[in-house]
């Protein structure tokens, strides 16, 4: 299984995130844009890291933001917001983040396959760096080997 | 022998953690069923686990266990959960 699309409404370029909040809800906005989430998502993104942590921040400079299934959730997708100034998660050894996916999964089950393609992506350790220094919705969708 | 990879929502991270350990123990030839779990979750998936996966966040959570819980930093460098699993699995 490959990646759902990744349309253009779905990534952020540059945003301008001044602390770890707005860089969720950037990343956030843009699963609202792109139909995948409501825009409540964003707040129980936001709640997920309020009560269990940074433990989104998984690899060097990228954060996972994810809650769990709900209706909030309109399918499966993800969207991707590149920060203009890596901002702190208060994470011990990932900080800063340059580079938040949001993750939307309507069911439980499905998303294994979902979060298989990642690994495939992020498991090359240059990944990160390279989603954070792209300057084109193309050059992300390429990176993350999808097209809109 | 029973791995549980947890998170706060039992998707995504914990999901990440299962696919790269499945994928490590495959070519370290260890036979080992891994479930994606969540905290909520965690008292009957866990249960008979001899590994618990996690970020740091997590461990005070997890608390009292017999399973050998393993801090992960980086979830997609493999090569750190190699060196992990085979020092609590060896």
């Amino acid at each position: 299984m490959s990646l759902p699309p990744l349309p253009a409404d779905a990534i952020v370029i540059g945003a301008d995130a001044t602390d770890w909040r707005d860089a969720v809800r950037a990343a956030g906005a843009a699963l609202a844009n792109a139909g995948i989430a409501r825009p409540g998502y964003s707040d129980e993104m936001i709640r997920m890291i309020d009560e269990h942590g940074p433990y989104v921040v998984i690899a060097p400079g990228l954060a996972l933001a994810h809650a769990r299934p709900g209706p909030e959730v309109l399918k499966d997708g993800l969207a991707v917001a590149t920060l203009a100034t890596p901002v702190n998660f208060g994470h011990p050894y990932n900080d800063p983040v340059s580079v938040v996916l949001a993750l939307a999964v309507a069911s439980g089950d499905a998303h294994i396959a979902l979060v298989a393609e990642l690994a495939n992506i992020f498991n090359d350790s240059s990944a990160v760096a390279d989603l954070a220094a792209a300057t084109t919705v193309e050059e992300v969708q390429s990176i993350m080997g999808v097209t809109a | 022998m029973k791995i549980v990879a947890i998170c706060g929502a039992g998707i995504g991270s914990s999901g990440i953690l299962k696919v790269n350990a499945e994928r490590v123990l495959g070519r370290l030839g260890i036979e080992a069923d891994v479930t994606a779990a969540h905290l909520a979750s965690l008292k009957s998936d866990a249960a008979g686990a001899q590994v618990i996966l996690t970020s740091p966040e997590f461990v005070d959570a997890i608390g009292k266990t017999n399973a050998d819980v393993i801090v992960v930093e980086n979830y997609f460098d493999t090569a750190e959960l190699t060196r992990k699993l085979e020092a609590a699995l060896g």
